[in-house]
């Protein structure tokens, strides 16, 4: 009788016991616990980083089998994020949400959107140089577009195993935008180029024309990149059925009910795989690293393009909406617009900089396209 | 891969620019006719 209430009391401290064994679960603990702090009270990203710190907390209690083969995040994990689903689907929310009437007012901002995502190619060969395999240095790379469910859906697609860190460090590096972007901005460009006052856009965009776009974007992209038509076709649908008008109660549910849904299950799937023994590695430092840099680079690179596009149009271009050609929508924008507004009080740069930024929201999704689709001309991806 | 990614979207995002101000110039926005 009392052997038996022993054991029975045993079983109940064996979680303690395990815990005390492995010191890589307390941490990943505190982690769940810091990332509902940034959600819960900094409010950064909390429909995401609130689902994350609880899945996380979830899978890396002792003997936790949420994601065990039965258990019930694995169940949603091999649902929606083997299959790619999430994010694809998450992406039709996006397409329903955005406007893309500032970058159609004004269609050479896609070339910033196309120059906000070199940081992605330049920290793929930085990760290829630092020894990791190919497939994972193309999950690292992608954290440079700036954009959660395209980073989800390639890492999720060739390098599973990070797709902790990866979409950890893209959610954290888009929240912190703009902490990151503004001195970037000030080192790259000179006091007069940032006080360069940009003439309002005044050319309305058709209805015709905003109907057109999601059609030619997808079949022009599609044929160019078809790696990542599946990126490019939902976000594409969302967009099409928001500007034809039409199908509202569908574009409703695709930006409130669907998006909100799999925001839920997406952000507790990712929590779970950060589980103690997978994740407390010096690469998953070197991946947040990484991700920092390209984060950095497209910064860069965006503000040399609006440079350039500055001396093409006679210094009509105020080159700080460069840093706006990243797919972090609308924060980006905002960012620039409050840089330019300290250096020049009549400065109103929101809806030029809206235009790169929208530019981006497409740039990011080409680039990764783009990407998969030389990849698999180089025969490193089927 | 760092030229045929760069390279590529960018000259996929040109020509996308390309053919959006086309069709932004083939279909015009028109003022709404006031009514008399």
């Amino acid at each position: 009788m009392a052997d038996a209430i022993i054991s029975g009391l045993g079983g109940l401290t064996v979680g303690f016991q395990v815990l005390a064994m492995d010191w890589r679960n307390t941490v990943m603990l505190l982690v769940g616990f810091g990332l509902l702090y940034l959600g819960i009270k900094k409010d950064c990203e909390p429909l995401l980083l609130v689902p994350i710190g609880f899945g996380c907390i979830l899978a890396n209690i002792p003997l936790s089998d949420v994601m065990s083969q039965e258990g019930f995040i694995r169940v949603i994990y091999d649902a929606g994020i083997a299959t790619e689903l999430f994010p694809l689907l998450i992406f039709v929310g996006i397409g329903a949400m955005t406007d893309f009437g500032p970058v159609l007012a004004r269609p050479s901002m896609f070339l910033l959107g196309a120059a906000g995502q070199f940081g992605i190619f330049i920290t793929l060969l930085l990760a290829l140089a630092m020894g990791f395999p190919q497939l994972d240095a193309v999950a690292i790379g992608i954290i440079g577009a700036c954009d959660g469910p395209t980073a989800i859906y390639v890492t999720s697609k060739y390098a599973p195993h990070l797709l902790g860190a990866v979409s950890v460090a893209a959610y954290s590096y888009m929240s912190l935008v703009p902490i990151i972007q503004p001195p970037i901005m000030r080192l790259m460009t000179t006091k007069k180029e940032r006080e360069t006052v940009m003439k309002p856009l005044a050319k309305p965009v058709s209805k015709t024309t905003k109907l057109l776009f999601p059609l030619v974007i997808t079949i022009l992209g599609g044929i160019i990149a078809p790696k990542g038509l599946p990126l490019l076709g939902t976000i594409m649908l969302g967009n099409l059925m928001r500007e034809s008008g039409v199908v509202s109660r569908l574009t409703k549910a695709s930006e409130n009910e669907i998006a909100n849904v799999v925001t839920l299950f997406l952000g507790l799937c990712i929590g779970a795989t950060m589980v103690g023994s997978a994740f407390i590695k010096t690469e998953t430092l070197i991946i947040l690293a990484l991700g920092l840099v390209a984060i950095c680079l497209d910064t860069v690179c965006g503000v040399l393009m609006g440079k350039a596009m500055r001396v093409a149009t006679g210094g009509k271009v105020n080159p700080l909406i460069g840093a706006a050609g990243i797919s972090a929508f609308p924060m980006a924008a905002r960012v620039v617009q409050k840089e330019g507004a300290k250096w020049n009080k009549k400065n109103y740069l929101l809806m030029h900089a809206m235009g790169a930024n929208a530019g981006g929201q497409v740039g990011s999704v080409i680039a990764a396209a783009v990407m998969l689709s030389v990849l698999a001309g180089m025969g490193i991806i089927r | 891969m760092l030229i045929c990614g760069m390279g590529g979207t960018i000259l996929t995002l040109w020509i996308m620019s390309l053919v959006m101000a086309f069709l932004g110039k083939l279909f015009p926005e028109k003022p709404e006719k006031k009514e008399a």
